[in-house]
């Protein structure tokens, strides 16, 4: 089974740490392979950034993505540029302060709204939104387990965060289920 | 002092697994001179070769980059030089007194799109026939290509052994996709091999540098300062080393140059077979390409079609036996590289027109969508009826 997901914001948002701490929840936490490419060059350092994954349970041989089934969007910009690339029957998680599609509906029914930033900033820091998203992420997606998602988190931060990197997990993955309800 | 071997599981990127094998391979000295998509090569091995007691230098250039790695070796090092197209340009002339010298060293190039300037941050897989042609006169190659990060480490540890063993830089030729890809590594020290360096069994007066064994290569090499009194020349020299200027001693020594690589090369050759056996069509590729090649192998093999692939991870010496061999019982050959068509042009000399050859060129900034792939593998099957 193989697994494609996208995660676009723009520079500054942890896009890419995101991408490698999912990268390393499903290869080194989760017992699967795992592929994890970035965009490379000025865009990684402010405008549209982003990080794909191929989750898969085989050997992965081409890595980039053909369509993704899950796209995690932090930015208008990035909502505009991929949105529509996604799966139909994929799941589309947005920081719905960030994003507005009024005029660009998505093209799947699966939305899942995170206020992801708004969320981050009431637990002090801003800078954590990404970790609020993962949390959110393994909430409502089955392709990292929540274990391995905390496990990965609290691996790859800074022994000083560990604590509100945990607590932005636990209140993402909490919204998440909140909006997993509401859609079924 | 940290550790040189990273033992455990990682999630790192094919140019950090390359730092990562160096210094797990030994080496104690790195000069560089940063340029994309290599730079993360040397960003990581300036923090991490300190830690284990080696050396980290920038230097000012790629030509002096690769001059310092010579003399380092020449010093007692194992060193290591890494860059992409326009620094593998300026290497070509330290690349050829190298390969006279016959110094032990690694050289890594992270293709990106070229000529010149071309793609800084996109791949490209076209410097394969530069990295065996590209410094002037003639002299063996080897050549590795990995194809994900667990093998930039395995493979520069082992360029490092084949260094050693056949006294010359070898060259680990990746490129930007499996350099900036992450994914697992595992590094586990009781699976790492490592070639020491073998220094002179005979004393200083008795030692001659450029005798060559029964494998053609030199027996033991003296660092400066053991004693030994070694003159070490781009000039043509005899087994003393001593320039002699004449053909006769121009064809003992660049005959052997030669020789030894291809006398050795069924030790050195290594190739992966993915379902070769009953295949009527072999993809033959390396490096990333391979990776695409494996969509469109399972692609094809999802509609009956019998395709297998052959992965070179040594392109230099090119596995020429095991093509002409395949050539034998296979339909025909599809080559997959992102360049205009360099690889297949070796591939096409081996078979000598006993299976059809197609090219699938791509002129980089992004690797091949595997349906390409399919549809010459299509093709093939077609033009056989």
């Amino acid at each position: 089974m193989r697994s494609e997901m996208r995660f676009a914001g723009f520079g500054g948002q942890g896009i890419i740490s995101a991408g490698k701490i999912a990268g390393r929840a499903a290869s080194i936490y989760g017992g699967k392979n795992a592929v994890m490419m970035q965009s490379y060059g000025p865009e990684a350092r402010g405008g549209a950034c982003n990080a794909d994954l191929v989750v898969s349970d085989d050997v992965i041989g081409y890595p980039r993505l053909s369509q993704p089934g899950i796209l995690v969007i932090m930015s208008q910009e990035a909502y505009e540029k991929y949105g529509q690339d996604i799966d139909p029957e994929g799941t589309l998680i947005v920081d719905e302060d960030l994003v507005d599609f009024s005029e660009l509906p998505p093209s799947v029914s699966r939305v899942y709204s995170i206020p992801a930033t708004r969320l981050a900033d009431g637990l002090g820091r801003k800078i954590v939104a990404n970790v609020v998203m993962l949390g959110a992420l393994a909430a409502i997606s089955k392709v990292v387990s929540r274990d391995a998602m905390l496990d990965a988190i609290l691996n790859s931060v800074p022994a000083r965060t560990k604590d509100l990197n945990e607590r932005a997990f636990n209140t993402g993955y909490e919204q998440g289920k909140e909006a997993l309800g509401e859609q079924s | 002092m940290g550790k040189r071997i990273l033992a455990g599981t990682h999630f790192m990127n094919g140019d950090e697994a390359c730092a990562e094998g160096a210094i797990a391979a030994g080496c104690t000295l790195f000069a560089g001179y940063p340029i994309t998509p290599q730079s993360e090569i040397a960003e990581h091995i300036s923090v991490r070769l300190p830690e284990v007691g080696g050396v980290f230098i920038q230097m000012e250039d790629e030509i002096s980059s690769l001059a310092a790695v010579l003399g380092g070796a020449w010093g007692g090092a194992k060193a290591m030089t890494a860059t992409s197209g326009p620094g593998f340009s300026l290497m070509m002339e330290n690349l050829g007194l190298g390969m006279m010298t016959e110094t032990p060293c690694v050289l890594i190039n992270i293709q990106r799109g070229g000529p010149s300037t071309g793609l800084p941050t996109l791949v490209g897989q076209a410097d394969m026939m530069q990295a065996r042609w590209g410094s002037h006169g003639d002299y063996g190659v080897i050549a590795l290509v990995p194809s994900s990060p667990q093998e930039s480490f395995e493979l520069t540890v082992h360029a490092f052994n084949l260094a050693e063993t056949y006294r010359l830089p070898v060259l680990v030729m990746s490129d930007e996709v499996v350099g900036h890809m992450y994914e697992r590594v595992d590094i586990d020290p009781d699976k790492i091999e490592v070639v020491e360096r073998k220094k002179p069994s005979l004393p200083p007066g008795e030692f001659q540098l450029y005798k060559p064994g029964p494998n053609l290569v030199p027996e033991g090499m003296p660092s400066f300062g053991d004693g030994y009194k070694v003159h070490v020349t781009g000039l043509t020299h005899d087994e003393r080393g001593y320039p002699v200027l004449n053909a006769e001693t121009q064809h003992q020594l660049v005959v052997r140059l030669k020789e030894k690589i291809a006398a050795n090369s069924d030790d050195i050759i290594r190739v992966e077979e993915t379902a070769t056996e009953d295949a009527d069509v072999i993809i033959v590729t390396y490096g990333i390409s391979a990776r695409t090649s494996l969509g469109a192998l399972n692609l094809a093999r999802d509609k009956g079609l019998k395709v297998g692939m052959l992965r070179l991870i040594t392109v230099w010496p090119f596995p020429e036996a095991i093509v002409k061999s395949m050539a034998q019982r296979v339909t025909g050959f599809v080559v997959p590289e992102i360049n205009l068509g360099q690889i297949v042009l070796e591939v096409d000399r081996v078979v000598r027109g006993d299976a059809v050859v197609r090219s699938v060129p791509h002129a980089g900034g992004d690797i091949h969508d595997p349906a390409v792939i399919l549809e010459a593998i299509e093709e093939v099957f077609a033009h056989a009826g």
